[in-house]
């Protein structure tokens, strides 16, 4: 190959490849966290309220303490006072506690803690545990006695501009309706596991997390600890989603009873304990106001979200914030509100905010077409802009129109006859629907240690996560392109602590945080190869600018054809070529390296920049297909565009896509966690009556990877893709289902009652 | 889930040495078969046997299929997964096959047998999770914590105040539908009943079955009929696959032309016990099969049902799913 003077780093991706850590996971050799063998555990077995609010007035333990193999039991009578609350997703100190007293906040919560000699001694004792309650009343979701509504104070200012209420009086064509999207949670396959082993005063906690240095950082405050003495390890995640992003009130516990025991405690909660211990996503309900021209500009804009949150916590989402910037539009109002019941603390779950509200505004944006008699691609188009509507800035790229174009090309768009209910197959309605997918762009500070021998193997360390996005590869992918390798040639170590840290693996900000940070180290690795090279008599490139010089094919390379083999140049540099590299991205104060060494969430948003917006793009279209007698709803097929800048490997991409827009078909007819509505407890805690989409629901889905190059996003050009192929999925599948049979659903999942 | 004693019974007379109250779900003893209900609900805490005897080695005299003159005989211990794929059942019997192939997923067709299938358990959440108190299924008296609750799944069909818990299996509803009877044999010997008369009723919510102390099901016979090959059963369910159905129906015709001669329908998906609906079999007789009569069919196959809220929807869904399992059975060619 011929020397490549280029120093546009994005033509170093876009190449399909395998994951590297794929057979490892396939043969069973990836260790999860709690498959890290340790030695003579301890086991313990979670004890859950059954009750959603009040106290516990005692516990009868006596034939707890008689069953085989019982070792101890934690309550709030005996280790009440010895950790510190952990705190909401948000961050936020308010939010429900565990067994730090006898209050319950929430059904399902932890109360106490059983430990046995075996997994199934521990199941056996637990359930022998009485449990005396004081219950209260509880509230459980919006419309239940005693709930608290509370406005939701935003970091920033709600986003607003001009008239909204006066335009929307004075616009000739008006939508205004109310949504709603149901609870909902994550269900990784892998359990929330936890294992502690102390050594003396040295904390190793093997967790499944999505944030090696936050784990670290809030058991080292919840515990008291020095944080140098707490280690985290998580290699591989079974599955997050978000779930597993901030420290969930278990951890701590388990490290006490290791403490106490002196000796490892492990913990495998169980399906329906994950549905109360950890988060999930709260119902919402939403209004949305939409003013048009005729020829469906849009004058007016207005959402309102309502939440529900836990009594002390006031997470929310607030995905208006999105929402407000998808269209072009002169008059912009929106409102959040947070309602307080007796529940659990909602968190993070694939695009917390995004999923549910474009919901809202995507199903409003086909109302809003049908009332023009305008087809919903045009509607958009005519909306599009490439300014933010809220900000005044330009976006740093956006392609979505290209992405709806493709993918309706793709779709056979064009043959639609608008008309609902006009679409027919034997006895089953057809019908036909698209909506704007979206995710802001995020990228975080992080760290990276990167090593070269003259052998050409490159090792880089960072406290990455593979939670099944493909973690591992994109950084091989990254290093190896970037220093001339090929990937087998590239090991990267993730998953521990001990290593430098990155962020949160949340917010879609992983690809673009780790490669960038990658990058950075591989420059630094150049730049003391090429640096040793233009001043060694020996070299080719004795007195040559070192800027010219490139790592390629496994050479040092430059200009003139010249080059000289790794062996040489590398061994050049003197002792071992190793580099620490760190990337605060443009924009964050320096002090943001403080904050990643603290194990908080800091990170440029691609809502909250100075300089652009920065978004990636996509546009779904769905067949549906409902049964004129029975009603059942089916997906026919799929096809979805996206636009995410800098594709670093298409392999994992595709997945990432693909995957997100399953998920999608699955939160619109699907998924829902049901609630009891007196006893605010959940109900189908447990896969198989919390349903997810078998393979026989998954129709063939065509995923188109639309060409985007951005200069403003970040030094690689890299948007993140995790979350993106959810967001307006749902929405698309309704605006089928309607144009199917004419009957527009706007309350989740969408269920044959409702269209009986 | 309680430690237990486990026994391996190699003959139905050493089963019968196990008498037990096994109709109730507090029972002390417990057969074990597939294991696919009754693993789950002992991990769950919700049956808490002392004695869980196996009787998988009975599979190797009672797992037979035989398609005869006379009918079809199934053994109690033959794999979901061997009925459905059996070429003759698909041919002449379609409506179990299918029912049999709708059902749960393969790797439970190939572990589950016919007789514990039939005898599954509700799903009703507040019967399968013991931190709800009321639930007259597993404490007698408690009240029913569905009535009330959450009750999307449950059953329209043979309720009571006391329990609306649905029968979730598919199976039984196609025998139900083909007049099959179930094989005993227990310490008082062989006896033979209908499968109409195998599960109780919802006003006595904690007695399961009517089994005898140490009786275990060894077959099932379905007589042959002329409508048994015009058959089908039909599931709507939330999902494609691996879902208990919302609503079924087993129908079998047996047409003059296009008039009905004889037909039978099963229900399942909103009773509390696999469901014949013998009225509206009758309404259909001498009647040309038509989208009226099968309406009017549906109708009466409804009558009776009581709705507690959120499955209020099943009493139409239940009647356009007999409509259209009608109209399809009667559209086979066979």
């Amino acid at each position: 190959m011929a020397y490549d003077a280029s120093d546009d780093p994005r033509q170093l991706f876009g190449r399909p490849t395998p994951r590297i850590d794929g057979v490892a996971k396939v043969t069973g050799a990836a260790r999860y966290a709690s498959d890290e063998p340790v030695a003579n555990p301890a086991y313990a077995y979670l004890v859950t309220s059954a009750v959603a609010r009040g106290r516990v007035a005692g516990f009868d333990l006596d034939q707890a303490r008689a069953a085989p193999g019982f070792i101890d039991v934690l309550t709030h009578e005996n280790v009440g006072g010895q950790v510190k609350t952990n705190p909401d997703p948000a961050g936020k100190p308010d939010n429900t506690t565990t067994l730090e007293s006898d209050k319950i906040w929430h059904d399902g919560q932890i109360i106490a803690v059983v430990l046995a000699e075996s997994f199934e001694a521990a199941r056996d004792a637990a359930h022998r545990v009485g449990v005396r309650y004081a219950a209260e009343a509880p509230s459980a979701s919006f419309d239940s006695p005693g709930v608290q509504v509370e406005a939701h104070k935003p970091q920033t200012p709600d986003a607003k501009k001009g008239d909204a209420a006066g335009a929307f009086e004075g616009a000739p064509v008006k939508v205004e309706a109310r949504y709603s999207t149901p609870t909902q949670h994550h269900n990784p396959i892998e359990l929330f596991t936890t294992t502690c082993v102390w050594d003396g005063p040295k904390l190793t906690i093997y967790e499944p997390t999505q944030s090696m240095w936050g784990l670290k950082g809030g058991l080292a405050k919840q515990l008291s600890l020095d944080p140098k003495d707490v280690r985290t390890v998580s290699r591989f995640v079974g599955g997050a989603f978000g779930s597993k992003g901030s420290p969930t009130g278990r951890t701590a516990w388990i490290a006490l009873a290791a403490k106490r025991l002196n000796r490892p405690v492990k913990l495998i909660a169980s399906r329906d304990q994950g549905f109360t211990i950890a988060t999930y996503r709260a119902e919402t309900r939403q209004q949305v106001k939409l003013g048009a021209t005729r020829d469906g500009k849009l004058v007016s804009f207005f959402h309102e979200g309502w939440e529900v949150t836990s009594r002390p916590s006031g997470y929310n989402v607030a995905g208006v914030e999105t929402t407000a910037r998808m269209y072009a539009c002169p008059n912009i109002a929106t409102a959040v509100n947070v309602v307080h019941a007796d529940r659990n603390t909602p968190g993070f779950m694939r695009a917390p905010p995004e999923t549910p509200y474009m919901f809202g505004l995507e199903s409003a944006m086909d109302e809003l077409a049908y009332a023009l008699n305008m087809d919903p691609v045009e509607l958009r188009r005519v909306n599009d802009t490439q300014t933010d509507p809220v900000d005044g800035r330009p976006f740093s790229s956006r392609s979505l129109m290209p992405c709806f174009d493709q993918a309706a090309a793709r779709f056979g768009w064009s043959r639609r006859d608008p008309k609902p209910g006009a679409m027919r197959d034997g006895d089953w309605q057809v019908g036909w629907g698209c909506a704007t997918a979206c995710y802001p762009s995020n990228i975080g500070p992080a760290a990276a240690r990167l090593s070269l021998t003259p052998s050409g193997k490159a090792a880089i360390q960072l406290a990455g996560h593979e939670i099944g996005t493909g973690a591992y590869t994109t950084v091989a992918v990254t290093v190896a392109h970037a220093l001339g390798l090929k990937v087998e040639d590239v090991t990267v170590t993730m998953g521990d602590s001990d290593l430098p840290p990155v962020p949160v693996a949340g917010g879609s900000n992983n690809a673009a945080s780790t490669t960038n940070v990658a990058y950075k180290a591989c420059q630094m690795v150049r730049d003391r190869v090429a640096g040793a090279a233009v001043k060694a008599q020996d070299s080719p490139f004795h007195g040559a600018d070192p800027a010219a010089l490139r790592l390629q094919d496994g050479l040092l390379r430059g200009p003139g054809n010249l080059s000289e083999p790794l062996d040489k140049a590398v061994a050049r540099t003197g002792g071992r070529l190793e580099v620490y590299a760190e990337n605060i991205p443009a924009g964050l104060p320096p002090s943001a390296a403080q904050g990643l060494y603290e194990g908080k969430m800091v990170m440029s948003r691609g809502t909250g920049r100075k300089d652009v917006t920065a978004f990636a793009f996509g546009a779904h279209f769905v067949e549906m297909r409902v049964h004129v007698r029975t009603r059942e709803a089916r997906v026919g097929r799929v096809v979805s565009a996206f636009a995410a800048g800098t594709i670093v490997n298409p392999t994992t991409a595709h997945s990432q896509f693909m995957s997100g827009a399953i998920w999608g078909l699955s939160a619109a007819l699907h998924e829902a966690t049901e609630i009891d509505a007196d006893a605010a407890r959940y109900v189908n805690d447990n896969l198989a009556d919390y349903l997810l989409p078998v393979n026989a629901d998954v129709p063939p889905i065509e995923i188109i990877m639309v060409p985007e190059k951005d200069d403003r996003v970040n030094p690689l050009g890299v948007k993140g893709i995790g979350e993106i192929g959810i967001t307006g999925m749902n929405a698309a599948v309704a605006n089928a289902v309607f144009h199917a049979t004419g009957k527009r659903i706007r309350d989740l999942p969408i269920r044959v009652e409702h269209l009986l | 889930m309680r430690p237990f004693a486990y026994d391996r019974a190699e003959t139905t007379a050493l089963a019968a040495r196990h008498p037990t109250a096994q109709g109730q779900t507090d029972a002390k003893v417990q057969f074990l078969a597939g294991g696919t209900t009754l693993l789950d609900l002992m991990k769950l805490d919700v049956l808490r046997p002392e004695r869980v005897v196996d009787i998988t080695p009975l599979k190797a005299r009672h797992s037979g299929i035989e398609v005869g003159p006379d009918g079809l005989r199934l053994g109690g211990l033959a794999a979901m997964a061997a009925v459905a794929d059996h070429p003759a059942v698909k041919r002449d019997y379609p409506a179990i096959a299918e029912a049999l192939q709708l059902a749960a997923s393969p790797q439970l067709r190939n572990m589950a047998t016919l007789g514990g299938n039939v005898l599954q358990r509700t799903r009703c959440p507040y019967y399968r999770d013991p931190s709800w108190a009321a639930c007259n299924k597993r404490t007698p008296g408690s009240g029913c914590a569905a009535i009330g609750g959450f009750n999307r799944q449950h059953a329209v069909l043979g309720v009571s105040e006391r329990c609306i818990a649905q029968y979730p299996g598919d199976f039984a509803v196609a025998l139900a539908a083909l007049d099959a009877e179930v094989e005993l044999v227990g310490p008082g010997g062989a006896r033979r009943i209908s499968i109409l008369d195998l599960h109780t009723g919802s006003d006595r919510p904690h007695i399961e079955h009517s089994l005898r102390p140490g009786e275990v099901i060894v077959g099932f016979r379905v007589p042959a009929a002329p409508w048994a090959r015009r058959s089908t059963y039909l599931k709507i369910r939330d999902r494609q696959s691996y879902e208990f159905a919302i609503a079924s129906a087993a129908v079998a015709l047996d047409l003059d032309g296009g008039v009905v001669r004889h037909a039978r329908i099963g229900l399942g998906g909103m009773a509390y016990k696999p469901w014949r609906a013998k009225a509206a079999e009758a309404a259909l007789v001498g009647k040309p099969l038509t989208e009226d009569t099968a309406t009017a069919a549906a109708r009466l196959a409804l009558e009776g049902a009581v709705g507690h809220g959120h499955n209020d929807y099943k009493v139409e869904l239940g009647r356009r799913t007999v409509v259209r399992a009608l109209l399809a059975a009667s559209a086979t060619e066979v």
